[in-house]
């Protein structure tokens, strides 16, 4: 007993820093967007989160809309093109799918700024694509500063955040279980549907969850790629906390956009839960 | 190898914890300066000669508006810059917050080489707290291939033949600024129907363009981007430039009249390091350096004998140096106290809505 | 129709590796650009990657990044293996608390833990520079630390240690001796994880940083909006080399080691996640 009360003084350092540095902060920002700086000290207010839920005003309710419909749509995309990638990806000899999942891991160590900066010089009106399909005869895609620009670029961020997950479980899917429903008398797409993609679903949720949420914070990508004109909840904290310098409203975004993240990763959280206490086979 | 890699990372960051306090120099008693600027408003080279002739090490940032900057000086307090240049409206804020320390101008040796036209205007009426650095307008830069109509106003920018061809400002003041004057009002109105109507047309106008930008509009115009964009003169004449830029491209400032600003160099009120800031102002308003800033970012200098030393074609260009005319008809922007929540309030709407 | 299936599959993987190595691929070949500008190709050329050491602005940014990373992935490594220690040694309900702690930063968006510490910051009066960045870094970090570490310490046998201490280590050498070489590899996977969380944290840094005080993410964000300089370019390509053999290097080893091992590591994988 006295042994390992011991051991647990090791923790203390990290329980006196997340006390100061995680857990400080954030009841700071919930009380600058409760409390706002009167003559008389500081009082109670809800007028941030008024601002914010306006209804006579939607402004910020449309970014908080778009934040989440740009992010959905993003998320949708990656599952449809990473989960085919992932399953090609399980299906490889084991030497060789080392190597190509090493490959998707290797562009994320190169600056996601200056990754889609380039992406702002292939997709531009007189840019790369444009240019070689204008030497084809073909017509122009006229994409960049769009919501369709801003998807886009989520989508190629947060793409290996999707397949890697889902192949990570993939691979793990014990062999014999998919040759038993093909000595059942299962064709491939049965067993896939049947089989296969039931049990990949931790992996699903994980994926969704780590592009979904990335994608709903993000603020750099849509004011790169967006031409500030579709901005994201993020970009509005940014502007509140660099430009206008209103902590109030900056800090009660925040705390909005924790709420989602929470309510979030609660719901993929219980959905895994539910899965696994079903019991799928394993 | 293992050892000798763990062996120079703990070098590494002994070394960095020492240096952790200060500035990455090694000797602590080098004077540091921290700038702060406008983006691409300065000839990099410049700050170099400064270390070189005074021994005082700069650090050099940059900001994209004036109201992040102001912020920024804000939030951080007294560890923030010792020399800011905002814009005329943004040092009468400063000012009148007290963040700016009072500049002794008979201390400084070259504030006399400063044209009296730009001394002493009301943004800060006895210069006690900025020293002239460039001035310049707002107008439109077009592209001639795509535009071949003669553009003489504002009322262009609302084309529909333009449609998604046009860079507007991500600026408050600037973009909500030059919609007032083309409606007619003084680009200062805090009037809330004149804010209306000026909302209603930036409305209209949102469908049509292309992005809201700021800095990067330079490149993207000089590249054919776009037919129209909004942008300040001196950019107007680097994207214009023979040599790296767009031949195809001109700069006019709207028969409606514009804004008309001046950027000038401040020293924060919290700056230990006011010497240096006053060594380097001083040094700026130097000929031969503000000749060399001047030909790098195009703007228009206040400095006498740069003005002078120009060919005449540049003196005489009405992109750099405008008429009276076109003086007279524009305004420069005033500090609008607690109105400018509203303006930020309708520009967010605006971009964001 | 096997042929087809497996045209089609080379056909699908070469599509998505063209979309994720387009922009690098831009991106090393305009390093090489004689012209400066990013529109156009003057021929090949090596002057960016000899400017680029002149560049003090980048050069500076580049120190500074290496070190918060290096500090904060020290700092943290240590911190959070002790924790890590610690933490599984206590009962499950109080462990279950540590943990939901740590995942916070994990969980949540960048840009909250970004203002939320920035607003800290200037409530605690911390001045905004290196000190604020390198604190904001270990703070991001510890989290991925402890999440490395722990399964290892799961894996390990709880008697071990005791078994040290009744034979008469001390505990300090017991830890030292029997728990630390057992945890190592999670250790180094979360040293290297926080290392380079660090270098590629742009968010956070944003906002935590003061004035003069930037880090490459940080150069390279006002870059991005000005106009991107060629040197830039020039170094993520050397930057993306040097990841690109390190990497090769830890994967080498890490097959390796399962080889020797014959157990399933997972050090090689969770790089790189986020």
């Amino acid at each position: 007993m006295r042994k390992s009360r011991r051991l647990a003084s090791l923790a203390l350092p990290y329980g006196v820093y997340a006390l100061i540095f995680i857990l400080a902060p954030l009841l700071l920002i919930l009380f600058y967007s409760l409390f706002y700086q009167g003559s008389q000290g500081f009082a109670f207010t809800l007028k941030h989160f008024l601002k914010f839920f306006d209804f006579s005003e939607p402004v910020y309710m449309k970014v908080l809309v778009r934040s989440v419909r740009i992010a959905l749509v993003s998320t949708v995309i990656c599952l449809i093109i990473g989960y085919p990638m992932a399953f090609i990806l399980s299906r490889m000899n084991p030497r060789v799918r080392n190597i190509v999942s090493f490959l998707f891991v290797l562009p994320m160590w190169m600056n996601f700024l200056l990754r889609t900066y380039a992406w702002m010089t292939l997709l531009e009106n007189t840019g790369v694509i444009n240019s070689l399909l204008g030497s084809l005869g073909l017509p122009p895609i006229n994409i960049m500063y769009t919501e369709g620009a801003v998807i886009f670029g989520n989508v190629y961020n947060f793409l290996p955040f999707m397949i890697l997950p889902i192949y990570n479980v993939l691979i793990k899917i014990d062999k014999s279980v998919v040759e038993a429903a093909g000595d059942l008398g299962a064709n491939f797409f049965k067993t896939f549907t049947k089989v296969i993609f039931p049990l990949s679903l931790p992996g699903v949720t994980s994926g969704i969850t780590m592009t979904f949420m990335p994608a709903v914070t993000t603020f750099v990508i849509s004011k790169l790629l967006g031409g500030g004109q579709n901005a994201q909840i993020g970009d509005l904290i940014e502007r509140q906390f660099k430009s206008v310098g209103d902590w109030g409203f900056g800090s009660a975004m925040s705390v909005i956009l924790m709420l989602i993240i929470l309510v979030v990763a609660g719901f993929m959280n219980s959905y895994e839960k539910d899965k696994s206490a079903g019991g799928v086979l394993l | 190898m293992k050892k000798i890699i763990s062996l120079l990372l703990v070098c590494f960051a002994v070394a960095g914890l020492l240096s952790m306090g200060g500035c990455s120099k090694s000797d602590p008693n080098t004077p540091v300066l921290k700038v702060y600027n406008w983006g691409d408003y300065i000839d990099e080279d410049v700050i170099a000669i400064f270390e070189e002739e005074t021994g005082i090490d700069v650090i050099y940032d940059t900001f994209e508006t004036n109201e992040s900057m102001y912020t920024k000086v804000k939030t951080m307090g007294a560890s923030s810059y010792d020399v800011v240049i905002p814009s005329d409206y943004m040092i009468k804020r400063m000012a009148d917050e007290g963040l700016l320390a009072e500049i002794d101008t008979s201390k400084l040796e070259n504030y006399s080489l400063i044209s009296d036209k730009y001394k002493n205007l009301e943004y800060d009426p006895d210069n006690k707290y900025s020293v002239p650095y460039m001035w310049g307008t707002v107008g439109i830069l077009y592209n001639t291939t795509i535009v071949d109509e003669p553009v003489t106003s504002w009322t262009i920018l609302w084309n529909e033949k333009y449609a998604r061809n046009i860079f507007m400002m991500d600026s408050v003041r600037d973009s909500i600024g030059i919609t007032l004057k083309m409606l007619g009002y003084s680009l200062n109105s805090t009037n809330l129907d004149h804010l209306k109507e000026a909302e209603t047309k930036l409305m209209e106008q949102k469908p049509l363009v292309l992005a809201y930008t700021a800095d990067e509009v330079k490149d993207k115009m000089i590249s054919g981007e776009a037919a129209l964009a909004v942008v300040y003169s001196g950019d107007a004449i680097t994207c214009m430039d023979p040599d790296f830029g767009n031949p195809d491209l001109e700069y006019v400032v709207p028969d409606e009249g514009s804004n008309l600003w001046f950027d000038a160099m401040c020293i924060l009120a919290d700056s230990p390091n006011k010497e240096a800031a006053m060594k380097f102002i001083d040094f700026m308003c130097r000929t031969d350096i503000a000749a060399m800033n001047r030909d790098f970012i195009n703007y228009s200098t206040p400095q006498i004998e740069v003005f002078e030393s120009l060919p005449e074609e540049i003196k005489t260009d009405p992109v750099q140096y405008p008429s009276d005319e076109i003086l007279e008809k524009s305004e420069v922007f005033a500090d609008l106290g607690e109105s400018i929540a509203y303006y930020e309030d309708l520009w967010v709407r605006i971009t964001s809505g | 129709m096997k042929r087809l299936i497996k045209i089609t599959k080379g056909a699908y993987s070469a599509l998505i590796f063209a979309f994720l190595y387009a922009p690098i691929a831009v991106l090393i070949i305009f390093s090489f650009n004689e012209s400066k500008s990013r529109g156009s190709w003057g021929g090949f050329s090596l002057k960016w990657y000899e400017s680029l050491l002149q560049n003090s602005e980048i050069m500076r940014s580049l120190f500074n990044t290496l070190l918060i990373a290096v500090l904060a992935s020290l700092i943290a490594t240590a911190i959070g293996t002790a924790a890590a220690i610690g933490i599984n040694s206590m009962n499950k309900r109080i462990q279950n608390a540590f943990m939901n702690i740590s995942y916070i930063p994990v969980l949540n968006a960048d840009i909250v833990t970004g203002v939320s510490l920035l607003v800290l910051f200037l409530f605690l009066g911390i001045p905004l520079g290196r000190i604020s960045l390198l604190l904001a870094h270990i703070s991001f970090n510890i989290p991925y630390v402890i999440l490395s570490v722990m399964p290892k310490l799961k894996q390990m046998n709880k008697h071990t240690y005791e078994a040290a201490l009744d034979l008469g280590c001390s505990p300090l050498k017991a830890l030292w001796k029997v728990v630390v070489p057992e945890i190592m590899p999670g250790v180094v996977t979360g040293a290297i994880l926080a290392f380079t969380l660090s270098i590629d944290d742009f968010v956070i840094s944003f906002f935590t940083t003061g004035a003069g005080v930037n880090t490459l993410s940080i150069t390279i964000y006002s870059m991005v909006r000005r106009g991107v300089k060629p040197e830039i370019n020039a170094l993520s390509s050397i930057m993306f080399v040097v990841v690109l053999l390190l990497l090769v290097v830890v994967n080498i080893r890490s097959s390796k080691d399962v080889q020797k091992n014959n157990r399933h590591s997972s050090s090689n994988r969770s790089i790189g996640f986020r």
